[in-house]
């Protein structure tokens, strides 16, 4: 056995400060037991952009459907069973050959839990937020999605209650595969806006 | 609040640390933050603008250079410390060590939430100015639009407006509008062909 796994790593001062909150909410009975472990399964293994990536297909393969969740963003979700907190009031923006959308918060880190899980850090974090709404052509290309100069390009910052998810065209070349096929090909980033298929 | 939050526009802080996946929670603490936050919400019935006035109100030094679920942590410890279930006296033996809360309240509470908006006033394709103005407590209204006219491009349902829900039990319920803005009209230089939209509460809006 070596020393350090008789001498665990001491808690760091954040992990100190999270113990003595959670001791102190536990023994006034406002922890249900097990209810930390709970919230960390659901964002791990149920919620996160393998939801999003089934919408992105559907729209693909079901015109009827892509017409449904431009009209209707939530309602057409919910058609998958897919919903929750910050996805109540969801609005689908479509890319295509001449615009391209991409989201971002820039007062917090708004972002649509239910379709994409929770957001990468580098969405909370100030650089992202900072310059996706002033320089959005430059930061796009310096996150390797270049765009060609006359695409349109619409920026959306979450700041009401609309979350937002980037509908991105169906790769070429992919007319045999299957829905299921289709949605392993839909990246977290497509959704997001700031990468293309 | 013109608080460090409020991050649109803002230079100098270098190229996104980007990485095109990662887990859920960096560290186990990270989810323990996370659920904490929510249950001190519940407990203390905080809305959504209050929680998020919570870690607006941290120390600019401090939330710069703290992460995301340290933010979640913060408000958490601020809002439990602030509705009476803890003292942050408790909360720094138990640490063994500082445990630095967001800073007070800045606005009075609101006292009189007005009266709720129920017809839009603006409709897709007007042209509106966002008000100018520097509000002391919580608002969904960032910095970078104030004073900048833009066009409607779509009206949302009626909602809550964080401003008076952060600093009042009561509530007001006022349309919401997706407003298009150039980017060169905002920043004044020669992009072209970028559009940014900013969802805005009618009061926030005049006609332009």
């Amino acid at each position: 056995m070596t020393e350090s796994a008789h001498h665990p790593a001491p808690l760091s001062p954040v992990e100190q400060r999270v113990a003595a909150l959670q001791t102190l909410l536990t023994e006034r009975g406002l922890v249900p037991e097990g209810f930390i472990e709970e919230i960390t399964r659901q964002y791990e293994s149920e919620i996160g952009p393998m939801n999003g990536a089934k919408v992105v297909a559907r729209a693909w393969v079901d015109p009827g459907y892509k017409q449904r969740l431009q009209a209707d963003g939530t309602a057409a979700i919910a058609e998958l069973g897919i919903g929750g907190p910050e996805g109540h009031h969801m609005v689908v923006v479509e890319n295509t050959a001449g615009v391209h959308n991409v989201i971002v918060c820039t007062l917090c880190s708004c972002y649509p839990w239910p379709v994409l899980g929770l957001p990468p850090a580098w969405y909370k974090d100030p650089p992202y937020r900072a310059r996706m709404v002033r320089e959005p052509r430059a930061l796009l290309a310096e996150m390797g999605c270049l765009l060609p100069e006359d695409v349109e390009i619409r920026v959306w910052d979450s700041s009401a209650e609309v979350r937002y998810l980037v509908l991105p065209p169906r790769p070429r070349g992919t007319e045999s595969r299957t829905e299921a096929e289709l949605a392993a090909l839909v990246t977290r980033d497509s959704m997001i806006g700031v990468a293309r298929l | 609040m013109d608080g460090i939050h409020d991050l649109g526009g803002m230079q100098g802080f270098g190229a996104v640390d980007h990485s095109s996946a990662e887990p859920a929670f960096q560290h186990r603490w990270e989810a323990g933050a996370r659920a904490l936050l929510e249950l001190v919400a519940g407990a203390v019935q905080a809305s959504g603008g209050e929680f998020r006035h919570s870690i607006e109100r941290m120390a600019p030094g401090h939330y710069l250079t703290s992460s995301y679920y340290e933010h979640w942590l913060t408000a958490a410890a601020t809002l439990a410390v602030e509705h009476g279930l803890v003292t942050q006296s408790d909360l720094e033996t138990r640490a063994g060590g500082r445990f630095p809360l967001s800073d007070r309240v800045l606005a009075p509470p609101v006292e009189d939430a007005g009266p709720d908006v129920g017809t839009p006033r603006f409709a897709v394709g007007d042209r509106v100015r966002v008000r100018d103005w520097h509000p002391a407590g919580h608002t969904r209204c960032p910095r970078y639009v104030r004073g900048k006219a833009g066009t409607v491009v779509r009206v949302d349902g009626t909602y809550s407006v964080p401003d008076i829900e952060a600093h009042s039990t009561a509530r007001r319920h006022e349309p919401t509008y997706s407003v298009r803005f150039e980017a060169a009209e905002l920043w004044g230089d020669d992009q072209h062909g970028a559009w940014v939209h900013v969802d805005l509460w009618d009061s926030y809006l005049e006609p332009s």
